[in-house]
């Protein structure tokens, strides 16, 4: 693969957000025990150029092959993770790796996205409710095992893959509707099984004024954030509520909310569009891709993607409750960049593979 | 492009858009909720971004000092350390009491109280948990400042008053303000203001401008940087006509006895000393009273906290003949007149005595006097006849033109009336008409009249200074609003001074206080708190507390005096006790103005 075979026009819109995403790491830690977290972060971004190169020379084909054994890899590491971790490594989500932790249930992700394109990808006109049980155990024996961890966010963030890999697999409606309305009646057993601060997070999303030090303070303090940030922004580096670490974790699962307000309206604008144009570009993709499946992987992309933009930033703007979902590329943190760079590098390699027969 | 895809394997296109859409919609809402927040409700979020990170610390102003009429300091200020507690701070500051009130060694409950105190007043405005903080309490507060951000220590300028409650009654003390004028808004929880005294009467002028620092803190409460900063305006000092030396000299006289003491000046009513026994220790107040200490205070019945000076109201006793003799010589009815006391005067059936009658040894009459020799010897008789023959309306009339039953105007605050007993006052008080037997009393200052020491103080410096009776006054350049003047005749100035010359001389009831080369005068005072028959019903300890108030008011020099004292003995049985205390202030005020200038 020479190259220019490489989607320049994608790759340029996500270096372009990784690098604004450091930008902004760097000037929402200046000063605090974080400081140095930047240039971890450009560690990472560098390790996920080369990850992505790589995973574009791998041929789809294989993975796609592969993904049976992947998958059962991907379950049996998660069952790990849940088993050893709480007594290993006092967590139950990471495992360090080369001096750093990375979370497992983030690279599953993508044999998640592999194996739902696989299945959903045959080529079929409809989906029978034998194929949609299949696809929902596929997906729900990770989401489960991800929620025991707990890790809610992470869990959810499967949800949208098999979504995806339904409405594209050719799901009916009826079908699509009467799953849409068993997942509405589930919500209250949901609730009773949530832990206490999942709970709290949902409260305090719903009411973030009635106590504003205490459930619904973050959900505020971010909203202060934004709105201070007005149409132009306060100026790199100038924002109060960042400064002053009223805007908790301003780095992570909050920096929309540290860039919002140091950029405003405009800038926030500038960086929904960027996302706005990746999403747009990957699902021109996924029209080019060789095989249904290919195009479903690309699709499952989208769908991982565009949930965190939109959960993530929703969630800043208070429209979303809390729920600890990191923005793709701008929120300092190894997996998710290596996460979002290795399955780019997919469709890269599934983008050259347009022009093969 | 070479696309030789079979259509079957292709994506369904309509889904495709339908997947496009859903997430354009999806933006779109961020957008909104963008739009809403930076663009609708920026000024909102701007606003509440800045009361997040904009601290506002008062810095108290320090009130004026006050120095006596030498420029010697009396009342100074010394800064001190508050611990506050700000509520708005974030963190949950109520779980954090306990810790906190054990940190700074106090008992969780009082912690509550002052917390419950400042219920009503807005989150933003500090609670004061401890005054006057140790270097142990600073540590603790600098400790923990991550884990209660919501602690803050506050420099305060605190007062510090004279040691041993020195010229306490009248400089009087501080205090928080009270709940109404908290509700009214005039004055902020926290604030200083003067409760009694001179801290009260001049609070205003002594008040300064608190000051004002805004800072910026991030999300722990720790400072960040400065604003702006309005630094504090000082209240303006307080220069008093009082002499530190001669108000030493009349605290020492006076010692633990109970009573007063006043000197002034008689030709301007400048204080030049003033005391009131018992007393208390201001810097108390300053420091946090304990409650038991005010109940003490407030139960006593010699009443510690009130400033007797200007608001004990007691019968004048015999030091009311100067009124007596000035209203006979004014009125041209004594200047000639000798009276023969045979101990005894018969008014109707009942008769009264005079005070020779009573004594130990004889002779129990004092002969042939005339009105200077029975101001020297204090003649009961010769009174009880002049008063009689001049009426009550005329004593009266005299009383109260040289200022008695009313206030003298002294600038302290709670000054007492006294009382001038007329038929009027009579009928309106008891319905019953005067009897002329009453007047008999009067004369003598028995009966219904009261005074206060200021106003005795007042009226022989008026008398012998020929009839100008200025306002006392403790500030320099106090307005002259309360002083008049009763133009008298040189003959009875002439004749009032050469008989209280004679009180402090041999023969005289207070020759004990004579002073040496010092021209001096004065009339004593008994006055019976309770009348004999009364007396005899009571024995021991209860007969103790009737014992005769002692006064004594002094001029020097006799005519034109620069120096006039009225000393109330509280029990102190006879005037001439009172007398060898107020010599000791003239003393004491002559050697002060030997040693530096006086001048007002």
């Amino acid at each position: 693969m020479r190259l220019r075979d490489l989607d320049w026009w994608l790759l340029g819109v996500v270096l372009l957000i990784t690098v604004m995403g450091v930008a902004e790491i760097h000037s929402a830690t200046l000063g605090t025990r974080f400081a140095a977290v930047w240039v971890k972060q450009v560690y990472f971004a560098v390790a996920g150029l080369v990850l992505l190169v790589v995973a574009s020379q791998i041929d789809y084909k294989l993975i796609l092959e592969a993904s049976p054994w992947l998958y059962g890899v991907s379950v049996a590491g998660l069952a790990a993770v849940l088993v050893l971790g709480k007594a290993v490594f006092h967590s139950r989500r990471w495992i360090p790796v080369a001096g750093s932790h990375l979370q497992v249930s983030e690279f599953v992700k993508l044999v998640i996205i592999v194996v739902v394109a696989r299945y959903c990808g045959e080529a079929r006109l409809s989906l029978t409710w034998s194929d949609v049980g299949r696809v929902v155990a596929l997906v729900g024996l990770p989401a489960g095992l991800v929620l025991l961890e707990p890790d809610l966010g992470t869990a959810l963030t499967y949800v949208p893959i098999a979504a995806m890999g339904l409405v594209l697999g050719g799901m009916r409606w009826r079908q699509l509707g009467l799953l849409a309305l068993g997942g509405l009646l589930m919500m209250p057993l949901a609730w009773h099984e949530m832990h206490p601060y999942q709970r709290e997070r949902l409260v305090g999303f719903m009411e973030p004024q009635t106590d504003p030090l205490g459930r619904g303070y973050q959900v505020l303090q971010s909203k202060i954030a934004v709105g201070a940030g007005g149409m132009w922004g306060q100026g790199m580096a100038q924002g109060s509520q960042t400064r002053g670490e009223f805007l908790p974790v301003p780095h992570t699962d909050f920096i929309f909310a540290a860039f919002a307000e140091e950029y405003g309206f405009a800038g926030g604008l500038l960086l929904l569009g960027l996302y706005l144009l990746l999403l747009m570009r990957l699902i021109h993709n996924a029209q080019l891709a060789p095989d249904r499946s290919a195009g479903m992987v690309v699709m499952g992309v989208v769908a991982v993607l565009a949930f965190h933009v939109l959960i993530n930033v929703g969630m800043v703007v208070g429209l979303m409750p809390v729920t600890g979902i990191p923005l793709p590329l701008m929120s300092s943190g190894g997996s998710s960049l290596l996460f979002t760079f290795a399955a780019l590098g997919l469709v890269m390699n599934i983008r050259r593979a347009r022009f093969v027969n | 492009m070479a696309q030789v895809l079979d259509r079957k394997d292709k994506l369904p296109g309509g889904r495709l858009r339908l997947v496009e859409w859903a997430i354009l919609v999806g933006f779109l809402g961020l957008v909104f909720g963008l739009w809403q927040l930076q663009i609708l409700q920026a000024a909102r979020y701007a606003a509440l971004a800045q009361q997040n990170r904009i601290r506002t610390e008062p810095i108290p102003a320090p009130r004026g000092r006050i120095y006596d009429r030498q420029g010697r300091l009396l009342v100074d200020n010394y800064p001190s350390f508050t611990a506050y507690l700000l509520r708005d701070q974030g963190g949950n500051w109520r779980a954090d009491l306990p810790a906190i009130a054990r940190g700074l060694f106090l008992a969780p409950e009082a912690v509550q109280a002052e917390i419950q105190h400042y219920r009503s007043a807005p989150v933003y405005q500090p609670i004061p948990i401890k005054q006057d903080i140790t270097a142990a309490d600073e540590a603790f507060i600098a400790a923990h400042r991550d884990q209660f951000p919501e602690l803050e220590t506050i420099m305060a300028s605190r007062r510090l008053y004279p040691k041993n409650g020195f010229a306490a009654n009248l400089i009087g003390y501080v205090g928080e303000p009270d709940e109404k004028q908290i509700a009214s808004g005039q004055l902020r929880p926290g604030a200083i203001v003067g409760k009694s005294g001179l801290e009260a009467y001049y609070n205003q002028q002594l008040t300064g401008v608190d000051g004002e620092r805004r800072v910026l803190v991030d999300a722990r409460g720790r400072v960040m940087g400065t604003l702006s900063d309005r630094p504090p305006q000082p209240g303006q000092d307080l220069h008093l006509t009082l002499d530190e030396a001669v108000q030493m000299a009349a605290e020492t006289a006076l010692g633990n006895r109970p009573g007063a003491v006043v000197a002034l000046d008689p030709r301007t009513g400048g204080v030049l000393a003033m005391v009131s026994r018992p007393t208390f220790d201001p810097n108390l107040f300053a420091q946090g009273l304990s409650a038991q200490q005010w109940s003490a205070w407030v139960n006593d019945p010699d009443r510690p906290l009130l400033n007797k000076a200007i608001q004990a109201q007691l019968a004048p006793g015999s030091v009311f003949k100067l009124v007596t003799a000035v209203a006979g010589l004014q009125q041209n009815v004594a200047e000639n007149k000798t009276v023969d006391c045979k101990g005894v005067f018969y008014y109707g059936a009942h008769a009264f005595h005079c005070w020779v009658w009573s004594r130990p040894e004889p002779p129990h009459e004092h002969g042939v006097l005339d009105i200077q020799q029975a101001i020297t010897q204090s003649c009961d008789v010769y009174f009880y006849t002049l008063g009689s023959e001049l009426g009550i309306s005329l004593i009266d009339k005299y009383a109260l033109a040289m200022g008695l039953g009313q206030r003298t105007g002294i600038d302290l605050p709670q000054e007492a009336k006294g009382l001038v007993p007329t038929p009027a006052w009579k009928e309106a008080r008891f319905h019953q008409p005067w009897y002329k037997g009453e007047t008999v009393s009067v004369a003598i200052g028995q009966g219904a009249t009261t005074v206060t020491p200021v106003q005795l103080a007042r009226l022989i410096a008026g008398i012998a200074s020929g009839g100008h009776f200025p306002r006392p006054h403790l500030a320099q350049g106090a307005p002259d609003t309360g002083g008049f003047d009763l133009p008298l005749t040189a003959a009875t100035v002439d004749t009032i001074t050469a008989g209280m010359r004679g009180v402090v001389n041999p023969g005289g009831t207070a020759a004990s206080a004579h002073l040496q080369g010092v021209d001096f005068g004065g009339k004593t005072g008994t006055a019976q708190t309770i009348s004999d028959v009364g007396l005899r019903t009571l024995a021991g300890r209860a007969r103790r507390a009737y014992v005769d108030n002692a006064w004594f008011v002094g001029v020097s020099p006799v005519r034109n005096p620069e120096i006039a004292v009225c000393v109330l003995f509280q029990r102190g049985a006879e005037g001439s006790f009172a007398a060898r205390i107020a010599a000791q202030v003239v003393q004491a005020f002559y050697r002060s103005q030997a040693a530096g200038s006086t001048a007002e």
